[in-house]
């Protein structure tokens, strides 16, 4: 069942799943659903393990072209799948994580009345999220792509009868739609410019067609590079993922945490030779990186919400694959890719866990005190704050460590990457360490109404495992990615960059836990307040793109609702009927009037007969 | 005189159905349904004589004879005037679209229409034979003439069938049509004229027409009077306003009509007369077409968002996507007229079932104002489902035909304009933000209406989910394997290319 003749059957199986939930729309009995939408993920999941291991034993890179998707003039991209080591890295993640939280959600959704469409828009998620790091060419990548993105609006509102859930639907797909576009503009020149949409092709024909720093790559660079700061959420276009999290958690621990937010990551890595002609965009992906995951990770400090916190971990932590892709060590913004999906799915489960139970509560400073009443939610929680502080032996740290390294290694700028880097590692620690104290320490505020299933421990147990054993994992990118060392480097770098989270641990246990510390006449201060709703806000960038984009729209669309045009027509018809009326005047029924204008008349005729004559 | 054929049965169809409501006033529909059934098998047998591999051979786009089938009959001779019809690939997908969405059009007003039926159907099936007439026929006069045939008929489904303000919207849309049909006929004698002057005999044939060696003046100004004709029709921004009253005011099948196929007359005419009549003088026009075609993308979509009425949203948006088909044909290149013809079937098709679905609201709600709706797939499920794949595919979701279209347009036109492809792509953001917005307000967030009209909601029933499932299933093909519908425009393509061998930029530098 290994190689490519079987490649279509790993989106094949999401994909029928979600045909039949759709078209059968809820008549299924409930155990059907539940294992249509589950095993479905597990199949392919089956698949991809075939596969990899095909892949890891004989290393041969798998191509198959489906069919012709359409063909005009030189322009034929196909439906076709091409598989190398980063493919098969994602593929595993997203069909591995995928089943687990799958899994999660058959308890979690279980007492919700529209079970049959969760699995639907999920299970399509994961057929689109499949193609698009499958796909051989750049329009199947966007065909996913899109259809990643219409499933995380769908399953953002699914619960479509609170109208801020759709607010928040809208706001992600119009916000990621942005990217898109300069994304597709993208293509049309990378196309218009090299004649194919072939990745490879295409990546073959720029290093032939181009000098490193030629104006167009750079060009055809920042328009996906807006594509990916869309769909990861990265400054500008960050402002829609904390909304996101109105959503079920699973699909904010599938999508917006595990998967489709990575995709931006994947598609830099994918075209990355594309990017190293381009060395301007490559370091504004450093630069765009580095300000994302201080701005969220400030941000995240200051939220109440155990959700948004982790949304705003995740703007952060993908900061750290941009920057990490941004200094050329690619292989490592993967690696942080893979150990991200790992714990930050952790950690949304462990919060879906906390929440499920918990009376829907979503405000940690109304938890407390869990430890002993959820011990499995509480080491899952543990080991996944862990792991996203990069405290040694954890995944996060194998992950994060080469990033902070490659970053100081890079010339001129590497020192300022690196120290922004690290004060990010410290805030990380300090958030992550905040969430646990609060919500599992101290008293407790309420008190849990159930515990967690197996189908909800068994996922949770597992991702623990992965997050700690996922930093001992080798990737096969070595064939995907130049050779990449960040050579010799300083030890005191390298034990400062140890040991940063470690503080930050300490920091947020004398602030939260034995209180040794206190900040409370600092955020009692008004500039403290001031601060800390800055803060809160998320730097205010909603209030600053409400002023920018939204209301001059709807100032613009209520302006021209009565059509300016049709005045000019209106206008028209306004002027024939005041001639009409003028003009009727004449015919006054009047046999003076009458007789007058006759004469009148005759008179001019006879005077035009007679200068006619003469 | 297959074709004669084709439209002799629409036009006996509509006779007999229109005296058929005497004996039954359901028998109409039937016969409606029947005589577009006939209509198909007429069109299917015809092409089944012809060799399989004239479908892939390039026409002369002079030589009548190398079409797929031609038919001529003297009628005004006199004059040169003949009953002269035509098919190649491109009039070949209209026509089957027209056929397609006429049944549709039948299905979407089964239950609507309660006064005169029979004269209803019989109007619908005049238009449909309008339309097919316009797709088919090659003499310049006989044109003209169907385009008046479809005309009418679709003015008195609007005047007689329509909602609240029907009398305006119908007589907006006839001046409109009527006022620019009239450009295009003097436009059409003054050619013929020409042709007369250069060929020493009289003729209106499209084949006796093409590449006269005009003035270039007075190219410009014929060329201007069929782009009138045919930008009003398409219609392009600034001369759409009367699209949007007449939807509003459209029976159903009307607005399906209208905006599935009546639409697709201006494109079609552009493409097969406007362009290669006066190519010169188009292509030195072309960036101010382009032009009009990229304002008016934007203008729908900006306009569509503000609208409360859930017709007048889909007729906007029927605005934006059409400036897609002129930037499209006016770019010139395979990969973009290839986009605007997919556009042409993909649009016909979604903003068909769009229309459908704002018909089947107003006749469960009494009202299209979608401030008074909200919330409705808890009670109608399976309606949501289908407005939600028709809005994803209004916003150009990739997998769906209308994506492959505006890429198609989108990626050709690059190549020629940059600047008017970074403008056009702004409307893929402004299509998602109507799109959703109408998905909002009809079908999300909590309802507006009173809990008596909740209770006895209707869902889609059999008949409207197999219209519907037919039309989802038309715009998955189209989206994932376009290749048939490519297939049978290239040549056409080809061969109207061969005719106009200059493009829009070489114009523009010689300007």
């Amino acid at each position: 069942m290994a190689g490519s003749n079987y490649l279509w059957l790993i989106p094949f199986f999401p994909l029928l799943s979600a045909t039949l939930l759709m078209v059968t729309a809820g008549q299924l009995p409930k155990k059907i659903i539940g294992f249509l939408g589950a095993g479905s993920i597990a199949l392919s999941a089956l698949c991809v393990a075939l596969q990899a291991q095909h892949f890891l034993a004989s290393g041969e890179i798998m191509q198959v072209t489906l069919w012709t998707w359409m063909s005009v003039a030189n322009f034929a991209p196909g439906i076709a799948f091409y598989i190398d080591g980063l493919s098969i890295v994602m593929m595993s993640v997203i069909t591995g994580v995928g089943f687990l939280i799958h899994l999660y959600s058959l308890e979690f959704m279980d007492d919700d009345s529209s079970y049959s469409r969760y699995f639907a828009y999920m299970n399509l998620f994961v057929a689109a999220m499949l193609l698009l790091v499958m796909a051989d060419n750049l329009l199947l990548l966007y065909l996913g792509w899109e259809g990643v993105g219409v499933c995380s609006y769908l399953l953002v509102g699914f619960w479509y009868r609170d109208p801020a859930n759709g607010k928040a639907a809208r706001k992600a797909f119009v916000v990621t739609r942005v990217g898109d576009a300069a994304m597709a503009l993208g293509l049309f020149l990378l196309f218009t410019e090299l004649g194919s949409l072939d990745i490879q092709t295409l990546l073959l024909a720029a290093d032939s067609k181009w000098q490193s720093g030629d104006l167009i790559p750079t060009i055809a660079t920042a328009l996906l590079l807006g594509g990916a700061v869309g769909k990861s959420a990265q400054l500008p276009l960050h402002t829609w993922l904390p909304d996101a999290m109105a959503g079920p958690t699973p699909v904010s621990a599938l999508i917006h945490a595990a998967t489709m937010v990575t995709a931006g990551v994947y598609l830099i890595a994918r075209h990355y030779s594309l990017f190293l002609l381009a060395p301007i965009t490559l370091e504004a992906v450093a630069w765009i990186g580095l300000a994302t995951l201080l701005i969220a990770a400030f941000t995240a400090l200051a939220q109440q919400d155990i959700k948004r916190i982790l949304a705003y971990s995740t703007i952060s932590q993908i900061g750290y694959m941009f920057l990490a892709l941004g200094v050329g060590a690619f292989s490592a913004g993967i690696f942080h890719l893979m150990t991200h999906a790992f714990f930050k799915a952790l950690l949304f489960l462990a919060a879906g866990a906390v929440i499920h139970c918990l009376h829907h509560e979503h405000n940690i400073f109304k938890m407390g005190g869990l430890r002993t009443r959820l011990p499995i939610v509480f080491w899952s929680f543990l080991i996944g704050s862990a792991a996203l502080a990069a405290l040694p032996f954890t995944s996060g740290f194998y992950s994060k460590d080469p990033i902070l390294l490659s970053a100081w290694a890079m010339p001129n700028i590497g020192s300022y990457l690196w120290a922004g880097g690290l004060l990010g590692a410290l805030l990380t620690a300090i958030y992550s360490f905040r969430l646990v104290f609060v919500v599992f320490f101290g008293e407790a505020k309420t008190l849990p109404n159930k515990q967690p299933g197996w189908k909800m421990s068994l996922p949770l147990a597992l991702l623990c495992l992965l997050s700690i054993i996922g930093g001992w994992f080798v990737l096969p990118l070595d064939h995907v990615f130049p050779a990449y060392s960040h050579g010799e480097i300083n030890h005191s770098v390298e034990i400062i960059s140890i040991a940063t989270p470690l503080i930050g641990l300490a920091i947020a246990y004398g602030l939260f836990l034995g209180k040794q510390l206190s900040i409370s006449g600092f955020t009692q201060s008004t500039l403290g307040k001031a601060l800390q709703s800055f803060c809160f806000s998320g730097w205010r960038f909603d209030a600053l793109y409400q002023l920018l984009w939204v209301c001059p729209y709807q100032v613009l669309a209520q302006l021209w609702r009565n059509e300016p045009i049709d005045y000019l027509y209106r206008g028209i018809v306004s002027l024939m009927q005041w001639s009409n009326e003028q003009l009727s005047k004449l015919q006054s029924g009047e046999l003076r009037w009458y007789a007058t204008s006759m004469v009148f008349g005759l008179v001019i005729l006879v005077l035009i007969m007679l200068r006619s004559l003469s | 005189m297959s074709l004669a054929l084709l439209l002799g049965i629409l036009l006996a169809g509509g006779l007999v159905a229109w005296l058929s409501e005497r004996w039954h006033k359901d028998l109409p529909r039937w016969l409606s349904l029947v005589t577009i059934g006939l209509a198909l098998l007429q069109l299917v047998s015809s092409l089944n004589v012809l060799a399989p591999d004239s479908f892939t051979l390039v026409p002369d786009g002079r030589d009548a004879s190398s079409w797929l089938i031609h038919y001529q009959l003297a009628w005004i001779p006199r004059f040169g005037i003949s009953f002269e019809l035509a098919m190649d690939g491109l009039s070949l997908l209209l026509v089957l679209l027209t056929l397609l969405l006429g049944l549709v059009a039948v299905a979407s007003s089964w239950t609507e229409i309660d006064f005169k039926p029979g004269f209803f159907q019989a109007n619908l099936l005049w238009t449909l034979a309008g339309v097919c007439g316009v797709f088919l026929a090659l003499d310049l006069l006989l044109f003209f003439l169907f385009w008046e045939v479809m005309l009418i008929p679709m003015y008195l489904l609007i005047a007689i069938w329509g909602h609240e303000n029907k009398a305006y919207a119908a007589m907006k849309f006839f001046i409109f049509t009527q006022v620019s049909g009239l450009l295009m006929l003097l436009s059409i004698i003054t050619l013929a004229w020409q042709g007369y002057v250069h060929n020493g005999y009289y003729s209106f044939s499209y084949f006796d027409l093409l590449a006269l060696p005009l003035d270039s003046t007075l190219a410009y100004c014929l060329m201007l009077g069929f782009f009138i004709a045919f930008v009003v029709k398409l219609p392009a921004f600034p001369v759409h306003t009367w699209l949007p009253d007449a939807h509003t005011q459209a029976p159903t099948a009307g607005s399906v009509l209208l905006a599935g196929i009546l639409l697709k007359t201006g494109a079609y005419g552009l493409m097969r007369f406007s362009i290669p009549l006066f190519p010169e003088a188009s292509m030195q026009f072309a960036h101010i077409a382009m032009s009009l075609g990229a304002a008016g993308v934007i203008y729908g979509a900006v306009l569509a968002f503000a609208q409360s009425d859930f017709k007048r949203l889909v007729a906007y948006s029927s605005v934006s996507h059409m400036g897609f088909v002129l930037l499209g044909l006016y770019a010139w290149n395979s990969l973009a007229m290839q986009g605007a013809v997919m556009q042409m079937l993909a649009h016909g098709v979604s903003t068909a079932a769009l229309f459908m679905m704002a018909g089947a609201l107003q006749q469960r709600l009494h009202t299209r104002n979608m401030f008074k709706m909200g919330g409705l797939w808890y009670y109608m499920p399976r309606m949501g489902a289908c407005a939600l794949f028709f809005a994803v595919a209004s916003l150009g979701l990739p997998g769906l035909g209308n994506f492959v279209a505006e890429f198609l347009i989108l990626v050709g036109l690059f190549a020629v304009s940059p600047v008017m492809t970074a403008i056009a792509t702004l409307g893929l953001i402004t299509a998602a933000v109507y799109s959703l917005w109408m998905m909002q307000q009809t079908f999300q967030g909590k309802t507006q209406l009173a809990t008596k009209t909740t209770a006895s909601l209707q869902d889609f029933g059999g008949r409207e989910m197999f219209t519907m499932a037919a039309m989802m299933l038309a715009l998955l093909w189209l989206g994932l394997y376009p290749q048939p519908v490519l297939d049978l425009a290239q040549p056409v393509i080809d061969s109207l290319q061969a005719l106009v061998t200059i493009s829009p930029q070489i114009a523009e530098a010689s300007l």
